[in-house]
């Protein structure tokens, strides 16, 4: 029941959010500061509870912390099924982590209709949430078109000048590539049901389902596509770019910390799993694709002068590595891409929230318009440095042990790609550090009065400063977390030699 | 005749009646408000009477029609857009000068039509059902006479509707002198009976198609379409897009299902390439419109394509699951479509239809309970998750993966990918600050008729897309 407790909170807090707005204008923000406590509370319990569940069928059951199945569309097998394993904990923890920047960078950015504004961003969370702990795939797929609805009105209405475009292809994108997965998921069901005579959508079910390989290669690529698509890897990364660059500070923060780990996490959970043949046999095409998004998305991050676009680039950069990472399928370099994951969603979220907080000052994304900033809002700067050096992949922070794991793995399967993805290690220092110096280094433009950082946002810089730190020092305690998921999907495709 | 059938075949008589008791009472006092009731009155008896002999069925009642579940759920659910549309109505013309009256009546005509359409089982009850339907739409398409494009829409689907009829009788003849028979059981005898493909059939049954994908609006034959919707009053265009539309379709199921058609698998191609270019053709055109109710007609038009999908697939997979399919898509199609022409009617006034995006600029911020239920069915139409939408396209999905249309399916997810683009416009549209000019916005008069029913529809678009269960149950009892 606390699985579905974890969506409840979060849909409830939102309709509340919305409806409260009525009797106070401040009431959403701390609705959803609310919401998300009672969120993290949960999330945190489940952390002790160490209770094995022993009633799915597949797999070593250990791995799996909590389940729920109950039936909803019998005709067609298709059932309410969530379950929580240590991979989707840690995602869990992540989204409500950054569930709270997102809130508290919102907090004074967003000035009309907030009531609406917190609705979407919590029902937004609650779609990822549902993401992560559905095991059915119907119900993975509702869930995975339902978030991207408040994530579309929180860029169409909230965003900045380009908003509309921006919205309607984000929206197309993953709505298109979406239906290609529906497509996958109909055909692998009705595949099972031929073998079986069984309809059945459920992912422990269709875990075990015989394959022809051709049609086992196209159900795998219709699933690869939807997940490189949310990912995004190149070719298909052209909506995000502009997406984060719209979007408001509270979205982008959603949009780069937890939306884009929902492909990383489709790829985990269900295409390498499902089709692990087709999948091996893909392997070489989908990491040469990690690759060229890693060095490809470096250099345009480095090209670009608004900020925020620069940010978002950095993200397509370090998603190539999970890419990779998954792709190579050992238990190495798959916990280099979770803590990737972790870690690209506190340092993005955290770049972008700065960036945010310089347009609410300066009403400018553009580095050229800027300069000098460091004498002006010194602990501003400062954060930013830290930040840009942690993304660059600093040893001692988060990103450092994902990159690190995902090359170490990737080495032992395909060395070459590994060589070219490991130059990107002096690619990013050159476009984090240009921000830091065209930004805040140099003569002033203009003399204006900046305030430096307000008490709110300390608060959450500081959380963000310490996780990141936490993920570079002790990287184990994740590590710990994720091990038994991950070593659970392993042995679903022991059959494959790598 | 006797006692039985009389019984079975009373949906039909009681909505009859309704149309008589409606025109007497004009008749003896013209009283708008008491005419809308006695009309909802009829149908909700007629409905009633659905119910009563929903166990009884089937009945073979005459030759002329049959009275089976599959006819039956078809019947109420025409009479259920029936009343949605005399709700709307009811809001639209309660202001207009002059004499409105006639507008019930001839709505519980084209009612009537329909209920024949979806229960005959025979060429002629099969003709004079869809022409019952078709009169009743002319008059009723140009009903607000005084305004020029409504009388140019009800001229336009005049003629061309006629047109299509001369098509529909002459492939009716052709298939008549080849097989001597006008039952469609008896035509299926007939072909299942013939080793080869008969020229002389298969040239009737293109007739008959092309005569029905006028009424369906597919590609090429689908000119008409948003002259129609946009000319015709907004209840009126709901009535057209669903009652007539659904009624051919579900016609034209049972005709191919009795009668053989499936076995000329040169029919399924060019079914296949119909449905290609509706799909594309329908999506593309749409993307070009800047009046919401021209959109919306040809979004219905890449819609019927869709269903077209499901409809195809039915030549090489089992025929529950195309019922099945078609029922659900249909039934989600009806509720969305009456819910999106709704919210139209409401926002139009009696000399300005609501078309130009000026009427929902900012809608979410001035009626935001409208612009909701609005996006829902927007969101519905686009097959997003939790409306009934999505699960009628998962029906699409699984019967054209079942019958391995990959190709069609493929135009499904471009023409969809294609069809939130106009959709998410008008939702961008509606969140838009509204116009600073908007002091109209405490005028707008209370409209609970259509309220009502918005709600209704509404709450069934959530209720079929979160617990569609129940149902398809019911669908597979057919």
């Amino acid at each position: 029941m606390i699985l579905l407790a974890l969506l409840a909170v979060l849909i409830f807090g939102g309709i509340a959010a919305w409806f409260s707005e009525r009797w106070n204008p401040a009431a959403p923000r701390w609705l959803s500061l609310a919401a998300l406590a009672v969120e993290a509370l949960l999330v945190l319990l489940q952390y002790s509870i160490i209770d094995p569940v022993d009633n799915l069928a597949v797999g070593d059951s250990a791995a799996w912390i909590a389940d729920l199945k109950r039936p909803w569309i019998p005709r067609f097998g298709i059932g309410f099924h969530l379950a929580m394993d240590g991979l989707s904990l840690l995602l869990i923890t992540l989204t409500v982590f950054l569930g709270f920047m997102a809130v508290s960078s919102s907090w004074s950015e967003i000035k009309r209709r907030q009531g609406f504004f917190f609705f979407n961003l919590l029902i937004c969370l609650a779609g990822t949430v549902g993401v992560f702990l559905a095991v059915d795939l119907f119900l993975f797929f509702c869930f995975w078109e339902v978030m991207i609805i408040p994530m579309y009105f929180l860029i169409s209405i909230w965003g900045h000048e380009k908003r509309t475009i921006a919205a309607i292809k984000f929206f197309i994108f993953t709505q298109v590539s979406g239906l290609l997965m529906l497509l996958a998921i109909v055909t692998l069901a009705l595949n099972y049901h031929d073998d079986t005579g069984i309809y059945s959508f459920d992912y422990f079910d269709l875990l075990g389902a015989t394959l022809d390989p051709d049609v086992a290669y196209w159900l795998m690529l219709g699933f690869f596509i939807a997940f490189t698509v949310k990912l995004p890897s190149v070719p298909f990364h052209t909506w995000l770019p502009d997406a984060h660059t719209q979007a408001p500070t509270g979205g982008s923060v959603i949009l780069a910390g937890v939306m884009l780990k929902t492909g990383a996490y489709g790829l985990l959970r269900f295409v390498i799993p499902l089709f692990p043949d087709a999948a091996h046999q893909f392997a070489p095409v989908a990491m040469t694709l990690g690759a060229v998004s890693v060095i490809y998305a470096a250099i345009m991050a480095f090209a670009q002068s608004d900020l925020k676009r620069l940010i978002a680039y950095t993200s397509v950069s370090h998603m190539g590595f999970i890419l990779l990472g998954v792709f190579s399928w050992n238990l190495l370099s798959l916990q280099g891409s979770v803590i990737t994951m972790l870690a690209h969603g506190i340092s993005a979220s955290a770049l972008f929230m700065i960036a945010g907080a310089l347009q609410e000052r300066l009403h400018t994304r553009e580095m050229g318009n800027m300069g000098g900033l460091w004498a002006k809002i010194p602990q501003l700067s400062a954060m930013t440095l830290f930040f840009a050096i942690a993304s660059l992949g600093l040893p001692g922070l988060g990103n450092f042990i994902g990159e690190f794991l995902v090359l170490l793995g990737t080495f032992k399967v395909n060395a070459v790609l590994t060589v070219l993805s490991a130059l990107v290690l002096i690619l990013a220092p050159v476009y984090a550090l240009i921000v830091v110096q065209k930004a805040f280094h140099g003569p002033l433009p203009q003399s204006y009065q900046l305030p430096d950082f307000g008490r709110r946002e300390w608060l959450s810089m500081m959380l963000l400063v310490l996780s990141t730190t936490w993920l570079g020092l002790h990287p184990q305690t994740v590590l710990d977390v994720s091990a038994p998921s991950l070593q659970q999907a392993m042995n679903c495709c022991e059959g494959i030699d790598r | 005749m006797n006692m039985e059938q009389l019984v079975a075949f009373s949906p039909v008589i009681s909505i009859t009646g309704a149309a008589l008791v409606v025109m007497l009472t004009i008749a003896v006092r013209r009283n708008f408000v008491l005419v809308s009731f006695i009309a909802g009155i009829g149908i909700l008896v007629s409905l009633a009477a659905v119910s009563i002999i929903w166990s009884n069925s089937p009945v073979q009642v005459t030759p002329l029609i049959r009275v089976d579940t599959y006819g039956l759920f078809y019947t109420a659910l025409v009479f259920i857009a029936g009343l949605a549309v005399i709700a709307f109505c009811y809001d639209y013309f309660k202001d207009r000068e002059g004499e409105n009256e006639e507008l019930l009546l001839l709505i519980l005509t084209s009612l009537l039509g329909a209920s024949v359409l979806v229960n005959s089982s025979h060429f002629a009850s099969f003709f004079i059902g869809l022409e019952t339907l078709s009169v009743s739409l002319f008059v009723l398409i140009g009903y607000s006479f005084d305004r020029l494009n409504s009388l140019e829409a009800a001229v336009k689907y005049l003629v061309l509707s006629g047109v299509s009829s001369a098509f529909l009788l002459m492939g009716m003849a052709l298939i008549y002198a080849q097989s001597g028979t006008l039952e469609f059981s008896g035509i299926g005898n007939f072909i299942a009976n013939r080793q080869t493909i008969d020229a002389m059939i298969l040239t009737g049954i293109i007739l008959m198609v092309s005569g029905l994908a006028f009424k369906l609006s597919l590609v090429p034959f689908h000119l008409w379409t948003p002259d129609v919707y946009e000319g015709a009053p907004a209840p009126v265009t709901a009535l057209v897009a669903t009652v007539s539309k659904g009624a051919v379709f579900v016609l034209l199921l049972r005709y191919f299902l009795t009668s053989g058609g499936y076995l000329y698998s040169s029919m399924l191609t060019i079914f296949s390439i119909i449905a290609g270019v509706t799909i594309l053709g329908g999506n593309l055109l749409a993307l070009l419109q800047t009046d919401v109710k021209r959109m919306l007609a040809y979004s219905s038009i890449a819609h019927m394509g869709y269903l077209l999908v499901a409809f195809i697939a039915g030549g090489s997979i089992a025929p529950n699951l195309v019922v099945e399919s078609v029922t659900f898509y249909l039934t989600a199609y009806l509720i969305t479509t009456l819910g999106a022409f709704g919210v139209v009617s409401i926002l139009s006034t009696i000399p300005a239809e609501a078309g130009e995006w000026s009427f929902y600029q900012g809608l979410f911020w001035r009626r935001p309970w409208l612009a909701a239920v609005f996006t829902l069915m927007l969101l519905s139409l686009a097959g997003i998750p939790l409306t009934a939408g999505f699960i009628g396209k998962f029906y699409i999905f699984t019967a054209g993966v079942d019958a391995r249309l990959w190709g069609l399916l493929l135009t499904v997810i471009i023409g969809s990918g294609l069809g939130l683009y106009y959709y998410l416009r008008i939702i961008v549209v509606m969140s838009m600050s509204p116009e600073s000019d908007t002091t109209e916005d405490g005028v707008h008069t209370c409209a609970w008729a259509s309220s009502a029913t918005l709600t209704v529809l509404t709450i069934l678009l959530l209720w079929l897309g979160v617990f569609p269960e129940r149902l398809i149950t019911l669908i597979q009892s057919l």
